[in-house]
């Protein structure tokens, strides 16, 4: 085998009580698609900043084309030819695509020239990008194009992307699939950080599988089950949540001629929505980041109020109530930030319970609070949801994510909603405690409650819900029962490619290369 | 190399200790102060800090303290539950000065009457004058959405000035011949803010304890409280615990225009005597200092008022017997206030010793 492009040996970073990495090792080849696979926390992240040089190892080495590596600062790896993808994305909004491709840069050519560029490499990869566009009004795929752009005018040897996918459209994600198989065949290795197994079977070259910080094995995609990878993974046998279907009941939850203005200037506004959820039922609401999720969690919990009848419970208008009338009457939300809107950070987990708790567990009377009820309110959901903590007392922002969703989503499903609507609730949640989150909705939806999922996790979605519809830049799909859609009708409810295409320009040498 | 590191909890053996950090800092360096300019800093340090409490001449200031530190209680209690909130009442001076000129006007316009009712007159009119003066920039907020950090202040300066109207105008003395300033509530019993002058005890010490317990109850047992706080950490989880943000605006800046209206009344009716050009003497921005120096909590405003009426009254004879500057008093104040919030940090983060180079 010939000398590998980067060859990691014995790298470990310890934090304060974590050990991130314990003695890492892998080699990632030329013209490689390789794969870092792993749970939330189990130190991808970490992995990859050492090796763009922004956090330095406790100890092991790195080899570069056989020279040692050991890049002090982002400036040096991107020197050596390491570029790098983010997951979230650091571009400001005010500015425009080359503006901000500008500011990544050491030397900045002229923007005229600079925008050539752009838009040749755009058009060489089929990222098509207006560089005078202003970023706050891209979709999030197209943001995730400014970066890759950015990336690809330094030419990098070494392109890590760091959960790509999570963005993007099923059409979207073959797209990008394309544009990373012809940057591999001009040679250019990638570095594809992952925890989607279907993803990294079709893309992946090798397969590095990370837990707890240790290199736990390493596979070929394609010859390895998913399955097989997934318990890799997580260590242990998956528990896929069981879902029973039921006669679904009464209409609960009526939208209908839903509008709604965004509260601030990048949101999103929604348009003209309708759907019904039935006593019993989940309604999967799919979607790329940024099409309207915000927008409709908050109109749905009261944070944001809409013209009169545009949302029924109950055959009752609730379209004016603010969030605690509508708690009153059984409607529960969960938000998707967790830290600041779900939970405020620095306050303790008892705190948090009142927060939303209040209401309906009756933790006050004449407006004072009966802090012995809320504790015990606390101690419940702890207890119910498995919530890992050393005590009610800790500040929300001490838990991990994962453990902080749980106690988020036990918080809503103990106060026995009758409408309980949830936004990402496994987002960055390890695989036992999502598919905890899971169960447990689907157990309130067996109870007789009205459950919308809003999620960018598709395969979430399909596992859970009964009926499925997808938000486009702030207009609903049709809603369809979940059972036998295929991956495809999905990506075209969603909004099919959003106006991305194929990379075109050397087909011929692409075909020449996989034939 | 020294670096900051997060802290997963905030401490709250910190957050306590912090304070008298601070002060132990400011004495200090408020002593290596004094020093250059030429004095004895542990005289200095005495005089200010140990003499008004237990100096041979005690019994004299102790009631002084009193008096001093009631405004301050008052005040920075009504500015705390902002402050919790994230709503900045900075203009408490103009609210306090108000307060003072509606309180005394109703005293004054029905001078010579005698009847028990007039002082609780006054001391409504003086909380609706405060209140008034907050509501300008509170509702500016709410309607326009203008900084409550300058309107409030703005407006100090603005009741700076009809304060100077007040005096040489409407509220004059007609029986002054001509000097500026109103009647003396001293010569008018029944519009006296005293309990007991000799023992310093007037109805704003009274009303000082009642607002640290009301706000104690407010802020740890009641909903309201914890609104009030949940939106100064995280005003998002505020708005979708369904706390409305207007109401929450109006209910700070009146309430902490109200207290400081009455700490302005009970001082004119009181300690001041009258309505006069030089009423206003900086209680509304030194209880900023109390406030935070208290961490927002109302024991903690309680002995912070102690603390700073400590270092008026003591920088007062510091000034008399040693002859220090009074510019370096408000130095040493000022040290205080900015020791205590760079100390702040440690609540939140630690800091970490990390050696060089360690790859």
């Amino acid at each position: 085998m010939s000398t590998p492009l980067l060859s990691i040996k014995g790298l470990t970073k310890t934090y304060p009580g974590v050990v991130a990495n314990d003695d890492v090792s892998f080699d990632i080849g030329t013209n490689e698609v390789h794969a870092l696979l792993g749970e939330n926390g189990a130190g991808k992240s970490t992995l990859v900043k050492m090796i763009y040089g922004l956090v330095k190892p406790d100890s092991g080495t790195m080899t570069w084309n056989g020279q040692h590596f050991a890049p002090a600062e982002p400036k040096a790896a991107r020197a050596s030819g390491v570029a790098m993808v983010f997951q979230h994305f650091s571009l400001f909004d005010a500015l425009s695509v080359a503006e901000n491709v500008a500011l990544g840069m050491e030397n900045p050519p002229a923007m005229r020239d600079l925008a050539r560029r752009i838009r040749r490499v755009s058009e060489t990869y089929g990222l098509p990008l207006d560089p005078n566009r202003t970023v706050g009004d891209l979709s999030a795929g197209e943001r995730q194009r400014v970066e890759i752009i950015r990336c690809l005018l330094q030419d990098p040897k070494l392109l890590i992307m760091d959960e790509p996918t999570s963005v993007l459209t099923p059409q979207e994600v073959d797209i990008l699939f394309q544009t990373l198989n012809k940057l591999k065949a001009e040679g250019t290795s990638i570095l594809y950080i992952s925890h989607k197994l279907e993803e990294i079977r079709t893309l992946c070259d090798h397969a590095t599988i990370l837990r707890l910080g240790k290199n736990v094995g390493e596979c070929v995609p394609a010859q390895t089950s998913a399955r097989d990878m997934a318990e890799m993974m997580v260590g242990d046998t998956l528990q896929t949540p069981t879902r029973t279907t039921e006669k679904a009941g009464e209409v609960v939850l009526d939208v209908s001629g839903l509008t709604l203005e965004p509260t601030n200037d990048y949101g999103t506004t929604l348009k003209n929505i309708h759907f019904t959820v039935r006593a019993g039922e989940i309604l999967g609401i799919g979607g790329v980041a940024g099409n309207g999720q915000d927008e409709l969690l908050a109109a749905l919990s009261g944070e944001s109020q809409t013209w009169p009848d545009s949302i029924k419970v109950n055959g009752q208008d609730v379209a004016n109530l603010g969030p605690n009338a509508r708690r009153e009457m059984g409607i529960l939300a969960a938000p998707e930030e967790r830290l600041g809107h779900a939970a405020a950070p620095d306050l303790s987990l008892t705190e948090n319970a009142l927060l939303t708790g209040a209401i309906r567990e009756g933790l006050t009377s004449n407006g004072f609070v009966n802090w012995s009820k809320t504790t015990d309110f606390a101690d419940t959901i702890i207890k119910e949801f498995d919530v890992r903590t050393p005590g009610n007392h800790v500040a929300a922002r001490a838990l991990s994510g994962g453990n902080l969703q749980k106690f988020v989503i036990g918080r809503e499903v103990l106060q026995r909603p009758e409408v309980l609507v949830v936004n990402q609730p496994t987002w960055g949640v390890d695989a036992a405690a999502a598919a905890a989150i899971r169960q447990s909705l689907i157990d309130l939806a067996a109870g007789g409650a009205a459950i919308v999922v809003i999620s960018q996790d598709l395969d979430e979605l399909m596992e859970i819900s009964d009926r499925f519809g997808a938000l486009n830049e702030g207009r609903m799909s049709d809603i369809r029962p979940a059972v036998g859609l295929s991956i495809d009708e999905i990506g075209l409810m969603m909004g099919g490619a959003h106006g991305m295409e194929v990379a075109h320009v050397g087909d011929e040498e692409q075909e020449g290369a996989s034939a | 190399m020294i670096a900051l590191e997060k802290r997963p909890t905030p401490s709250r053996a910190l957050s306590l200790a912090t304070p008298l950090i601070a002060v132990a800092i400011t004495m200090i360096m408020g002593g290596l102060l004094f020093s250059v300019l030429g004095k004895n800093p542990f005289e200095a340090i005495r005089t200010i800090f140990w003499d008004p409490v237990l100096g041979e001449f005690a019994f004299y200031y102790r009631p002084q303290l009193l008096v001093k530190a009631a405004p301050l209680v008052l005040i920075a209690i009504g500015l705390s539950l902002g402050f919790k909130a994230g709503i900045w009442n900075i203009g408490a001076e103009g609210q306090y000065i108000m307060g003072a000129i509606c309180g005394a006007a109703v005293g004054l316009a029905v001078y010579p009457t005698e009847t028990r009712l007039i002082f609780p007159l006054m001391i409504v009119a003086g909380a609706l004058g405060g209140w008034a003066w907050g509501m300008i920039p509170a509702l500016l907020k709410v309607r326009f959405g203008t900084n409550e950090i300058l309107v409030s202040l703005m407006l100090v300066y603005v009741a700076d000035q009809l304060l100077a109207s007040m005096s040489l105008g409407l509220l004059r003395n007609p029986e002054g011949m001509g000097f500026p300033g109103s009647r003396n509530f001293s010569d008018y019993p029944a519009a006296n803010s005293w309990i007991n002058e000799a023992a310093g005890l007037h109805w704003g010490m009274a009303f000082a304890f009642i607002a640290v317990i009301f706000s104690y109850f407010l802020l740890n047992r009641h909903i309201l409280g914890f609104n009030i706080r949940l939106t100064g950490e995280a005003p998002r989880a505020a708005r979708f615990a369904g706390v409305n943000p207007t109401r929450l605006v109006l209910f700070c800046l009146g309430t902490s225009g109200a207290l400081a209206g009455l700490a302005g009344l009970f001082e004119v009716s009181g300690p001041s005597g009258q309505v006069n050009i030089d009423f206003a003497s900086g209680y509304g921005f030194t209880a900023i200092i109390v406030a935070f120096l208290g961490r927002l909590h109302p024991v903690g405003i309680l002995l912070a008022a102690l603390l700073m009426a400590l270092t008026y009254v003591g920088g007062d004879l510091a000034q008399g017997n040693l002859g220090l500057p009074s510019a370096a008093i408000q130095v040493f104040q000022g040290m205080l206030l900015f020791f205590l919030l760079a100390l702040d940090l440690l609540t939140n983060y630690r800091v970490v010793f990390k050696k060089k180079g360690a790859a």
